[in-house]
């Protein structure tokens, strides 16, 4: 080995113990940060302490923020294992009554500490998407959805991609700031139905 | 007023896209907003929590029959004014870094001889319910009006609580994912027609952190900075945060600390 060859390494050596150790200090700090969250919180209500606890797509994205874009391969590790969780309806149909999902995209209701567990969630989809032209209090985190029928085409493939986008949005965009709402059991499949016939169904005022 | 300019010429964009009755609706609605918040600017009644907790800051209570006016908020004993610019911060006498709600947990206790349970009893007011806490917030934030952020985080102690307290705005968890981040970590977003500081992003932080304690005109309080973290969590679906618990101040002090530079101009007024 020349010298060039032994400074490479060394200078490869170097770099890698440098994000071992970078990695290592921030998963210390998190596990401090969560040891402090556990002391720090008190179950209310139907929160109880578990939430604090992460699952994979969770502890993953709390990694990656501001400049630092989620790796394509972590995203696609993701958008896999999430892909494969998400459960179809059985009868095959993906499109309910657009009145009943407006009125879900309006509630903000559901699975705060403060909220009845015995009355359905909402899906708060106007907080952050624009839906139809009548609503104009509408948030901007997501995109609009105005036109989202008119404009991807009435097929039943778009029905589908609606319907698991809803159900688990990391499975198509990972580490999306959309609650996955029915891999978390915030929307029942019918609720989904709806919602989906809100942005599907030709008659739907999101298409008119 | 650069605001105003570029609102004004995202509407004569749209305009001329032919969407004129969109346009007229969605504008009445922010023009009707923008009135409103101009109404409430004309009087603040948090005035009247900030003279509450004047007097309480300089009456005898507690065990002790003490005055609250040896209490030393980072500046020295008795020092109010600018002493909401520079918490949290790391306090000798209790080994820990404290902002200012714990802070006067800790001189009721040391100077009035109150209980930390008694001293932490009542943390926000509520209808029909005025509680001690609110007013003296009310008025040591408003002896740093007008004043900069000017927090030091360099202790070790304060830079640990920077480091968790960022830990925890990028903490993503719950029954939907949300973290603080979700909704404050980008720039201009709504949330419904609520405009959206980005708490990772200097100009807004400033203005954010810098609004906090505020009269709440929708629940006729003044809620204080500890209070709007404790509703956060709420929306975010997590557990109750604990009132001046350590991850509270954690994450006031990586919110305070990137407000440094700021203006500070609370107790402000809000819907």
């Amino acid at each position: 080995m020349n010298t060039a060859q032994f400074a490479a390494i060394a200078a490869a050596v170097a770099v890698l113990a440098g994000c071992a150790s970078m990695f290592a200090e921030r998963s210390d700090l998190t596990a401090q940060a969560v040891t402090m969250m556990k002391t720090s919180f008190k179950e209310q209500g139907q929160a109880k302490l578990d939430r604090i606890d992460q699952d994979d797509v969770q502890r993953t994205c709390s990694q990656y923020h501001g400049d630092a874009a989620v790796p394509r391969d972590v995203a696609e590790r993701i958008e896999k294992a999430e892909a494969a969780r998400i459960s179809y309806p059985a009868d095959g149909k993906y499109l309910g009554d657009w009145k009943s999902g407006e009125k879900i995209a309006q509630a903000g209701v559901g699975m705060q500490y403060s909220d009845d567990p015995a009355q359905p969630s909402g899906g708060n989809c106007y907080a952050c998407h624009e839906l139809t032209q009548a609503e104009v209090s509408y948030g901007t985190i997501g995109p609009s959805l105005r036109n989202f029928g008119k404009v991807r085409g009435f097929t039943p493939e778009m029905q589908k991609y609606a319907y698991g986008k809803v159900f688990n949005s990391e499975a198509f965009f990972a580490c999306s700031n959309m609650p996955r709402f029915g891999q978390k059991g915030i929307l029942t499949e019918q609720q989904i139905k709806d919602v989906v016939a809100l942005l599907m169904d030709p008659q739907s005022p999101v298409n008119r | 007023m650069k605001r105003t300019r570029r609102t004004a010429s995202v509407l004569c964009l749209l305009g001329a896209f032919g969407a004129a009755a969109a346009i007229a609706q969605q504008r009445s609605a922010v023009e009707e907003i923008e009135r409103y918040r101009a109404a409430l600017s004309d009087g603040n009644p948090a005035e009247l929590w900030e003279a509450r907790g004047e007097a309480l800051w300089k009456e005898k209570r507690g065990p002790k029959n003490a005055s609250l006016e040896r209490c030393d908020l980072g500046l020295g004993p008795g020092i109010v004014k600018g002493a909401y610019t520079v918490l949290p911060r790391y306090f000798a006498d209790t080994d820990k870094v404290e902002d200012l709600e714990s802070r006067l947990v800790t001189c009721m206790v040391s100077l009035q001889g109150l209980t930390p349970e008694q001293a932490k009893k009542d943390p926000f007011g509520g209808p029909g319910k005025k509680v001690p806490m609110d007013a003296l917030v009310a008025y040591v934030a408003s002896e740093s009006r007008g004043m900069k952020m000017n927090v030091a985080a360099s202790h070790p102690k304060e830079r640990e609580a920077y480091e968790l307290g960022k830990t925890i705005f990028f903490y993503r968890g719950g029954t939907h994912d949300f973290g603080c981040v979700t909704c404050h970590g980008a720039d201009a977003k709504r949330i419904r027609l609520q405009d959206l500081p980005n708490l990772t992003a200097t100009a807004d932080a400033q203005r954010a952190y810098g609004g906090w304690p505020a009269y709440r005109v929708s629940q006729g309080e003044v809620r204080s900075f500890q209070w709007r973290l404790n509703d956060c969590f709420r929306q975010q679906r997590f557990p109750e945060l604990e009132f001046v618990s350590p991850a509270s101040i954690a994450l006031t002090m990586y919110l305070a600390k990137n407000a440094n530079g700021g203006v500070f101009d609370a107790p402000s007024i809000k819907r």
